[in-house]
Parts: structure tokens; sequence; C-alpha cells
């Protein structure tokens, strides 16, 4: 069974890799290497899977996620310039695919027991662009 | 394993019959989308391509190049169009969605590697919704 919470954040950044020249930047990264910054209303669907708990029938109770979703990434990202203010970005660009690995290191050991694991994190940069990050495992074919 | 989704809007516009069936079959099949004058939609499209994130750049998909492949291929083709008179695939198929998805997966994924030579990222799916309620789903894998 699959349980997924959703919680926004607001934040800042640019898509910039220093080691590249400015031309570079702007053909890969397009607006987004504009070095001044720019921000979003970005949009985390985290999602579980797992078995319901036979005493309680969660999965994991939504108020204990919401409550773990805050701590670790809403407090730490919202509001804020990623490249200045949030490692591991002041040295790894913080694209939606970095932002959502970021995201599941974060959460990830907070929230595996034995009934349940960590499944997907979905970051919405824009409704018309979103990665689903679904941990190390290799890309199959 | 990243998966990246853009979503595109084209709006087109396309006329469900086909000359197996009668005019009262085709009537009776395909209810209103079978006036003769035809219809309008605006469609979006998702396009989901998979992959590691790159080292250097941070991202799975390149999007700039996503965005050139896609605007070359569909919006091109299909963005104010009559589908069945301006797109080729639906001179003899019906463009219900389900073909449109088919036509649409099968152009992006000819050209995919012209627009992504590298191993990776790799075309994983197309959605595609009419309307917000009717919506159609291909992976890249069901289709040549």
């Amino acid at each position: 069974m699959l349980i997924t919470r959703k919680v926004e954040f607001s934040a800042s950044h640019v898509c910039r890799n220093p080691q590249l020249p400015d031309e570079e930047n702007r053909r890969l990264f397009g607006p987004a290497a504009n070095p001044r910054g720019h921000g979003h209303n970005y949009v985390l669907e985290v999602t579980l899977q797992g078995e319901p708990h036979p005493v309680t029938g969660m999965v994991l109770d939504l108020k204990e996620l919401k409550e773990t979703l805050k701590r670790l990434v809403v407090d730490v990202y919202d509001h804020r310039f990623l490249n200045y203010e949030v490692p591991p970005f002041d040295n790894v660009v913080p694209t939606t695919e970095n932002i959502a690995r970021d995201i599941w290191q974060r959460l990830e050991p907070a929230l595996t027991s034995e009934n349940r694991h960590l499944y997907s994190v979905r970051v919405y940069e824009t409704p018309d662009l979103f990665v689903d990050y679904f941990g190390e495992q290799p890309c199959s074919a | 394993m990243f998966r990246l989704t853009r979503r595109y809007g084209f709006a087109a516009s396309h006329r469900l019959h086909t000359p197996r069936l009668s005019d009262d079959e085709n009537r009776a099949l395909y209810g209103k989308c079978n006036n003769p004058y035809g219809h309008g939609h605006n469609y979006v499209v998702e396009v989901s391509a998979r992959g590691p994130a790159d080292p250097a750049t941070g991202c799975a998909v390149a999007t700039p190049v996503l965005d050139a492949l896609v605007a070359r291929q569909v919006m091109d083709a299909f963005d104010r169009r009559n589908l069945n008179e301006e797109v080729p695939a639906f001179a003899s198929a019906v463009p219900t969605s389900e073909n449109l998805a088919v036509e649409i997966c099968r152009r992006l994924k000819r050209n995919w590697k012209d627009a992504f030579p590298g191993e990776w990222p790799k075309l994983e799916k197309v959605r595609i919704a009419e309307t917000e309620r009717n919506i159609f789903e291909i992976e890249a894998d069901e289709i040549e």
C-alpha cells in the first residue's frame, strides 16, 4: 500500500555550475542560470510503501508524517536561497533532481521502520515540471 | 533513479469517424465526437523520461533539449491543427486520444536519439489529457 503526504515550500535558487563558463551554463540551464537567482513555489509529495499496523490500522500516522516533513524539509528549505543557505547546495547545483535526492536523504532514515519504507519523493518545481526520485537503485533499461 | 515529467499543451480539432462502419454505426459509436464538422480540445501532454543525474549538471533530463524535441515533433505538427486533415497518421487511423498518444510517443521515440544520443535519459511514457476527465497513458516500451 502507498500513502502520500503533500507539503509546499517557497525558495529561491540559481542553476549554475561554477566550474563551467557562463555561456555553457546558459546553454544547459536556460534562464534558470541567471546568477541573481529566482524562486519557485515548490510542491513536495512524499510516498511511503508499507502495510497498515495491526493495532492502529495505519502505515504511518499522517499527522506524524506531516510533522516530520515540517521539521526535516520545510523548516530547512522554506523562504531560503538554497545555494547560499541550505547545504549541500553550496556546492551541488539545486536542480529539481538534486533537490529530490537531498530531500530523500533527509527523510529516509526517519521514515523507515519494520512495516514501511520511503517509496518516492516527487518535487514539482512548477505545475509543468516535476521529478520523481526512487532512491539510489540503478536505472533499469 | 529519477523520472522527470514535463507538461505541455496544444489545441487541435478532430472528428472520430471510421470508414469501416456505416454512418449510423459511427454516430452510435462515437456520439457527439462524430459531428461531421469536427470539434476541438485543449490537449495536455505529459512526457516522462528516466535516468541518473549527470554529475556535472545535476540533471537527469536536459529540459531545454526535451522542450526543443517536443516543439519540433509535437507542437509544430499538432498545435492549431485539424488532426484528421493535417497529420498524415490520421489519414488512415481515427484520431482518438489512444491513437494520438501512440502517434506522439512514436514521434518522440523515433527522434529520441537525435536529441539524446547518450545511454540516458530514456523515454518512459506519454500521458495525454483530452479533457480533465479523459486521460490516456502509454509506456514507450509498448510501441516500436
